[in-house]
């Protein structure tokens, strides 16, 4: 009886003392939409961010997508019981940004005394995210863009030794590469962010009215009077003459695993795939990325960033900001840069982390060479109407629209125009919802 | 003498449904009343404000054409997957109910594919469908036009309803055989003895003894078929190609839970209680005045 005693306040008093000493350490959450290698990336960001000071710790906890982790943290934060810091994806910054919901990436840093030098990012990454007064609300996090993968074996095939700089150089490469036996010269999903978004930023060519809707949410989705229509008109006609093939991950193969397997020769997709061809690639396959193609005659524009930014909602304790605000400096340090960007195929989001990672030779060695191209492609001109963004609201709607009009027209349902101009009408019906929704509400 | 136990006093009464009553009102009613709110107003993903809007998310959700396609997709699929997974189930069931041999271990093996998550079941399906790299793309590679459902709408929606029938015949099957069971042995004995043919007797002695359970699966089956429909859409075809597997909850889900437009969901699940309201009441009404349960 007495040992039984002493065993539970033995017991009591490690509870005690343990408890003691987790309470030292603030505790905070965040979530986010990354899964799979790139999600034990994120997790190890975490891990160093713990180990390297003893005030706080964060647990970072994988939501499945960034459709769940926005999904998830909405519910949350209704329920109030949401996460100090949340991931959210591109399509999902104007819904947060119209919302009460967030506390502002500046203010939060400045009540908490770190000073953030905000001109240190790369300007296409920072004029994606920020306000119409250029202020930045939450922080450039996994940033990508689109670029040009191919295929240098079967380039050195057909006697070229250089990525096409324009579409109409690739259209003829594709003919050469299927007159020399190629089955898929290219591989194509339909990919609406690389096909129309990237597209139109690096040809300067708007996709809605207002500035892409950074002006205004009366914006108007206007594709169907740009040069997009040519494009894909073309990418129609390369595809009936077997130049392009259509490769989802309903036909049985993606086109990074098709073209990471050599079947198809070239493709368009983020650079954050860079590590996953390396590291799936048919061994020995000699490859490259190159900056998207444009149109002859035209001058090269930025592309646009892809990726997430991290947001603090609002409902937390004051330790728990500071402990967010403590995170924040912790990733924008050049040496967070380097070792996130080298575990995944993100780029660094400021300048400095990119300086500091060519000063480490980085981009000299042969799995990351080639990555600075992506850098080089959101810095390619000055920022333009048609090249901050795409800030329109209901943009996931929209997105699957367009991409439903290409696969009818792909199935020769309906023609180029019909299919894109159907897509537009719907896409401005979701924009006038939205519209309403906000009614009455300024974009900030 | 034979003890009873009974309880005089109401409230124990309340007491023992209460838990039943509480999740029914926070599971069910709760939920259903706030989605009729929201399907009134404008709501706000992230809160901080609403605007009453009356029938307008109604107006917008019948004036669209790919809402209708939704609805009689929905129904074609409810039609289609009843007919099979009832028909193959009986088929079985009949099968294993007169002991055909190894009845025993078909049996065991036709009762798997309901123990299968959707999920898993459609995973395994989408690879053996999948026209480049799957099971039938050996089958089609001398005319790939014949079969891709990446591209051909029709060719999904086959896709989607052999699935979900695969699964629900399984369904189907544990309960016709049960009812077959249940039926006395003398009865199917007496009709040998006078003559009746196997056919026959299915005919005009077991069918007839097992309406009940067929008008049960028959409501559960429609109904299922528009709600479980969506795990498999969701792994397979993600509602396409070209929305030509978008079913009525597939669409609620995307619209809001993707595209964030809580309302116009709101009122497309109002909607989709009252199409299965309607249809089970139908059900009820018309056909099960001809059942007879004895």
């Amino acid at each position: 009886m007495k040992s039984k005693l002493i065993a539970t306040a033995a017991t009591l008093l490690l509870a005690a003392t343990t408890s003691a000493f987790s309470a030292e350490r603030v505790k905070f959450e965040m979530w986010h939409g990354l899964t799979g290698d790139l999600g034990s990336a994120v997790e190890e960001v975490c891990k160093r961010f713990n180990d390297s000071q003893t005030a706080y710790e964060i647990t970072c906890t994988s939501q499945g997508s960034y459709d769940n982790a926005l999904q998830n943290a909405i519910a949350a934060y209704r329920a109030k019981k949401n996460p100090t810091i949340v991931q959210v994806f591109d399509a999902g910054t104007l819904d947060l940004l119209l919302s009460e919901a967030y506390v502002p990436a500046g203010k939060l840093m400045e009540d908490n005394g770190y000073k953030i030098n905000w001109s240190d990012y790369v300007p296409a990454i920072s004029n994606y995210y920020a306000d119409s007064k250029g202020v930045l609300n939450s922080f450039p996090f996994n940033s990508s863009t689109a670029m040009l993968y191919w295929n240098k074996d079967a380039f050195a095939k057909i006697g070229k030794s250089e990525a096409p700089k324009t579409w109409e150089e690739t259209f003829e490469t594709l003919k050469a590469l299927k007159t020399a036996g190629y089955e898929c010269p290219m591989a194509w999903d339909y990919g609406v962010w690389q096909t129309m978004e990237q597209f139109s930023a690096t040809n300067n060519i708007p996709i809605a009215t207002k500035g892409n809707g950074y002006q205004g949410l009366d914006a108007e989705f206007s594709v169907n009077k740009t040069k997009f229509v040519d494009i894909i008109k073309s990418m129609k006609k390369a595809y009936d003459d077997g130049l392009v093939k259509i490769k989802t991950q309903d036909t049985g193969a993606t086109i990074v695993q098709a073209f990471s397997n050599a079947d198809c020769q070239l493709m368009l997709s983020s650079i954050a795939d860079h590590g996953t061809v390396g590291k799936t690639q048919k061994p020995d396959m000699q490859w490259d990325v190159a900056m998207l193609p444009i149109l002859a005659g035209g001058e090269r524009h930025n592309s646009l960033v892809g990726g997430a930014s991290l947001w603090t909602l609002k409902g937390k304790s004051a330790d728990e900001y500071k402990g967010a605000a403590a995170f924040f400096n912790f990733i924008a340090q050049p040496d967070a840069a380097l070792f996130f960007s080298t575990r995944t195929g993100y780029i660094p989001v400021t300048t400095s982390g990119f300086e500091f990672m060519k000063a480490q030779g980085f981009y000299d060695k042969a799995p990351y060479k080639g990555r600075e191209l992506a850098i080089a492609s959101l810095n390619a001109s000055r920022i333009t109407e048609n090249t901050r963004g795409i800030r329109l609201g209901g943009y996931v709607q929209i997105r699957k629209e367009m991409r439903d009009a290409l696969v009818e027209i792909f199935a020769n349902k309906v023609s180029v125009e019909e299919g894109i101009n159907s897509a537009v009408e719907r896409s401005n019906a979701v924009l006038r919802k939205f519209e309403k929704t906000y009614g009455g509400k300024q974009l900030p | 003498m034979e003890k009873r136990a009974t309880f005089s006093n109401a409230s124990i009464g309340v007491l023992f449904v209460a838990p039943q009553i509480l999740l029914v009102f926070t599971f069910f009613y709760w939920p259903t009343g706030a989605a009729l709110f929201w399907a009134f107003t404008l709501e706000r993903p992230w809160g901080g404000g609403n605007e009453w809007v009356g029938l307008d998310n109604f107006r917008q959700v019948f004036a669209d054409r790919a809402y209708w396609a939704s609805i009689t997709r929905s129904l074609v699929f409810a039609g289609a997957t009843t007919f099979l997974a009832m028909g193959f189930g009986l088929l079985l069931a009949v099968a294993c109910d007169r002991g055909l041999k190894f009845y025993q271990g078909f049996r065991t093996v036709f009762v798997w594919p309901y123990a299968v998550v959707a999920p898993a079941a459609a995973l395994a399906f989408r690879f053996i469908f999948a026209p480049d790299a799957g099971i039938f793309s050996a089958l089609v590679k001398s005319n790939p036009e014949f079969w891709n459902p990446a591209q051909n709408g029709y060719h999904a929606m086959v896709m989607v309803i052999v699935c979900y029938s695969w699964k629900y015949a399984a369904y189907c099957f544990i309960f016709f055989l049960a009812a077959l069971q249940a039926i006395p042995r003398s009865v199917i004995e007496a009709s040998a003895m006078d003559g009746a043919g196997v056919l026959r007797r299915v005919r005009d002695i077991q069918l007839p003894l097992i309406t009940p359970t067929f008008f049960f699966l028959l409501v559960i089956s429609i109904t299922d078929s528009f709600q479980d429909s969506f795990s498999i859409v969701d792994v397979m075809t993600d509602g396409g190609p070209a929305k030509a597997t978008e079913f009525m909850v597939y669409k609620i889900y995307f619209d809001g839970f993707r595209g964030l437009d809580y309302s116009g969901a709101a009122a497309q699940s109002i909607v989709l209680m009252f199409l299965m309201i309607v249809l089970t009441f139908f059900q009820f009404r018309f056909i099960e005045r001809r059942i007879h349960y004895s």
